[in-house]
């Protein structure tokens, strides 16, 4: 589904990606972790297509189509759907509102009919009971002055309406007590099925424990130092990054 | 059977030929303005001696005026003298079909949502006989009579209600107020009068759209509203569909008079050609609208959403002379290319326990200039008056500029006056967001101003809100990177 080759990428002149290589079928679930500054957010912003970042080498395939040639939004009707690790406030936009303009614009893209009002209150009252999402929130202004798992929850609901063929989850259990992780986990886990592939990108190990990968990578330096199943985050759990980035570091040094 | 379809034929034929004779009899008046200009408007229109008297009075005050130079915008100087201030209704160029209509417009129509029909009778394409909005608008003059509201436009009020027109015109607006509405009071052609009477609550939006369908209110349009005690009336000025205008010097006046516990309810969407992308033409809306909360209880609420004109100078404001009266501007003013704005109100306090409430969102891009200017001034006997003022502006871009003058004048201990002002940008983070989820820039931009705007449009009667919020995507296009 998902190809990176050898992936390059600066941010103002500064290289922060150096050559990542990770192919993604569907229905697999990866796992990408790694120390804070290696380059996890920026593989996704790079993904999901941020202006502020250069790709300068590589090649990503997605679905058989060249994702970088693809406008961001239309890497978003294609399927491609990225959690934010900060989801933005939009005063005044009600949530139920973005996300009806979302689903509309994707259908839009596909060549299908845009759900009316009935159909989309039906679609969302489904998913609601998904993602354990309350009405109240979603005829609120978008994000604005959502809690942390608000917002986290919010963005899980997102992805539960556009049903992505490829969710990447950026740091999802960033700032979230123990219920709240749960709760967004919970969510996660029902819409993980074999058409869909998921990129959790995380620092810590403990979402691991509620959404168990297929497959964890360790993020270094702007490069995949390490690949594994799901024993190699427990082994990290225990031991910290740096057995890992020692190894790493000693390797470039020689 | 024939017969009918020959009545049908006969009466469009009628149609016709009557806008052809007004064709006919339109005489143009030469350029410029002095006394006997203002006769000759006055005779044309076939007014009473007192009419006259009344804009030769204005017309000698003006000559006496300057015209003001404080507002935040600059325009080259306007030649008075290079105006023609009397030109009987012209009757637009009749077109066969849509397909001679520019496709620039159409486009925009479509977008609005206008039907066919509705688009052929704004565009000038000959419509059949069955979708005149005349026999509408005649309809609802019908309803309206039976409850004693008058609608009409002011050239039959000064005819059919002299007393009224006398008692009230000039009476919140003075003639001497302001240069441009001097000017206004001494050459007027036309506008709209509505009365509601005691106790009446108006049961529907009165809206220039349906009058003006059956006469032009050209350039210098006075409206007078004055509701009578313990009634209601909710009146929408303006029509979201472009409508193009030859004359570039607008300067109306609105004046509203509301008696006890009286409610005027005044929505403005204002839409006229701002000029092209480099700032060329469009129209100089030089406005002076003024409510008067006359009696105890009442209240005159003031909604607007500006997006055409090339200048915008304009201050919809509320005497609140009456105790326990209410005084209320919302406003949405989005400026694009090199549109200037410069608007806001005036709340002034007299009575006791007067209340005003401001909200005003500028919207500006492109290389605009966009300001709020507003006074609120709570006067001696002002005893507990109360306003509170929020000014948000959102900038598109790094060209524009927006700008606010908030003045406040208070003479009495007791009142309470709040202002709160904002600025803010479109963020590269919002806009990302809803890329993100596959809506495009120019989508996103105007969900995130219609969201800025949102408090505003609340205000707006539904309909007229849904058209107004399409009509600031239309005029938003082409203001994102």
């Amino acid at each position: 589904m998902l190809s990176i080759k050898n992936i390059h990428a600066n941010i103002e002149g500064k290289e922060i990606l150096k050559g990542i290589n990770l192919d993604i079928k569907a229905g697999e679930v990866h796992a990408i972790m790694g120390p804070n500054g290696s380059g996890k957010s920026t593989l996704a912003s790079v993904l999901a297509g941020r202006e502020e970042y250069e790709v300068t080498e590589g090649e990503v395939t997605f679905l058989e189509k060249d994702l970088l040639e693809l406008s961001t939004e239309d890497r978003a009707r294609e399927g491609l759907f990225l959690a934010f690790q900060y989801p933005v406030e939009i005063p005044g936009v009600s949530t139920t509102n973005f996300i009806k303009a979302a689903v509309n614009e994707k259908r839009k893209y596909q060549g299908e009919e845009p759900l009316d009002a009935v159909a989309f209150l039906k679609m969302m009252k489904q998913k609601m009971a998904l993602v354990e999402i309350d009405q109240s929130l979603l005829s609120r202004s978008i994000n604005e002055g959502f809690s942390g798992g608000e917002k986290k929850r919010n963005e899980v609901f997102q992805m539960a309406m556009l049903e992505p063929k490829l969710a990447i989850l950026d740091e999802t259990d960033s700032g979230l007590d123990i219920d709240a992780l749960r709760i967004v986990a919970n969510g996660i886990n029902k819409l993980r099925n074999e058409n869909r592939a998921i990129l959790l990108i995380t620092h810590y190990q403990r979402l691991l424990d509620y959404i168990q990968p297929d497959f964890v990578h360790v993020l270094y330096n702007g490069k995949i130092v390490k690949s594994g199943t799901k024993e190699l985050a427990l082994e990290l759990e225990e031991r910290g990054y740096d057995f890992i980035t020692d190894e790493a570091d000693l390797a470039a040094s020689l | 059977m024939n017969e009918d379809l020959n009545m049908l034929e006969q009466t469009a034929l009628n149609d016709y030929k009557y806008g052809f004779v007004t064709d006919i009899d339109t005489d143009i008046i030469p350029k410029g303005l002095n006394e006997a200009v203002v006769e000759l408007i006055s005779k044309k229109k076939n007014e009473p001696e007192w009419m006259l008297n009344w804009r030769l009075k204005a017309y000698a005050h003006w000559l006496k005026m300057e015209e003001p130079t404080w507002p935040n915008v600059k325009y080259p100087p306007i030649n008075y003298q290079d105006i023609i201030y009397y030109a009987a209704p012209k009757k637009k160029e009749q077109l066969n079909s849509l397909d001679e209509v520019d496709p620039e417009l159409l486009r925009t129509f479509e977008k609005l949502g206008i039907s066919l029909n509705e688009q052929k009778r704004l565009t000038g394409v000959a419509v059949d006989v069955v979708m005149d909005s005349v026999s509408i608008a005649t309809s609802f003059k019908e309803q309206l009579a039976e409850i004693g509201v008058i609608f009409c436009s002011i050239s039959e009020a000064i005819q059919k209600h002299p007393d009224l027109v006398k008692k009230y015109l000039g009476s919140v607006v003075p003639m001497t107020d302001n240069y441009f509405s001097a000017l206004n009071s001494a050459v007027f052609t036309d506008g709209s009068f509505c009365y509601i009477p005691k106790g009446v609550r108006c049961p529907m939006e009165l809206s220039t759209y349906f009058r003006i369908n059956a006469e032009n209110s050209g350039q210098f349009e006075r409206t007078l509203i004055i509701a009578e005690e313990e009634s209601y009336v909710s009146y929408l000025e303006g029509c979201t569909a472009p409508m193009r205008d030859e004359n570039q010097l607008h300067a109306a006046v609105v004046e509203l008079v509301a008696m006890k516990k009286a409610e005027i309810k005044y929505s403005t969407v204002q839409n006229w050609y701002p000029g092209d992308k480099d700032g060329q033409g469009g129209i100089y809306n030089f406005v002076t609208k003024r409510g008067m909360c006359q009696g105890d209880h009442s209240k005159i609420s003031w909604t607007q959403v500006e997006t055409g004109s090339a200048i915008t100078w304009k201050y919809p404001s509320v005497i609140l002379k009456g105790d326990h009266s209410i005084g209320e501007f919302y406003s949405v003013a989005f400026t694009n290319h090199h549109q200037q704005a410069d608007t806001g109100t005036k709340m002034i306090h007299l009575g006791k326990n007067t209340r005003s409430r401001i909200v005003s969102k500028g919207i500006s891009a492109g290389q605009s200039q966009n300001s709020y200017r507003g006074l609120v001034r709570a006067a001696k006997g002002a005893t507990n008056a109360r306003n509170y003022s929020q000014c948000d502006s959102l900038l598109l871009g790094d060209k524009c500029g927006a700008h606010t003058f908030p003045y406040i004048e208070v003479k009495n201990k007791t009142a309470i006056v709040e202002h709160e002002a904002t600025t803010s940008k479109i963020g590269e983070d919002q806009l990302f967001y809803c890329r993100q989820r596959g809506i495009d820039a120019e989508t996103a931009v105007a969900l995130i101003v219609n969201g800025f705007a949102k408090e505003v449009m609340n205000q707006l009667p539904m309909e007229f809100a849904i058209e107004a919020q399409k009509l600031l995507a239309i005029s938003m296009e082409g203001s994102v990177g």
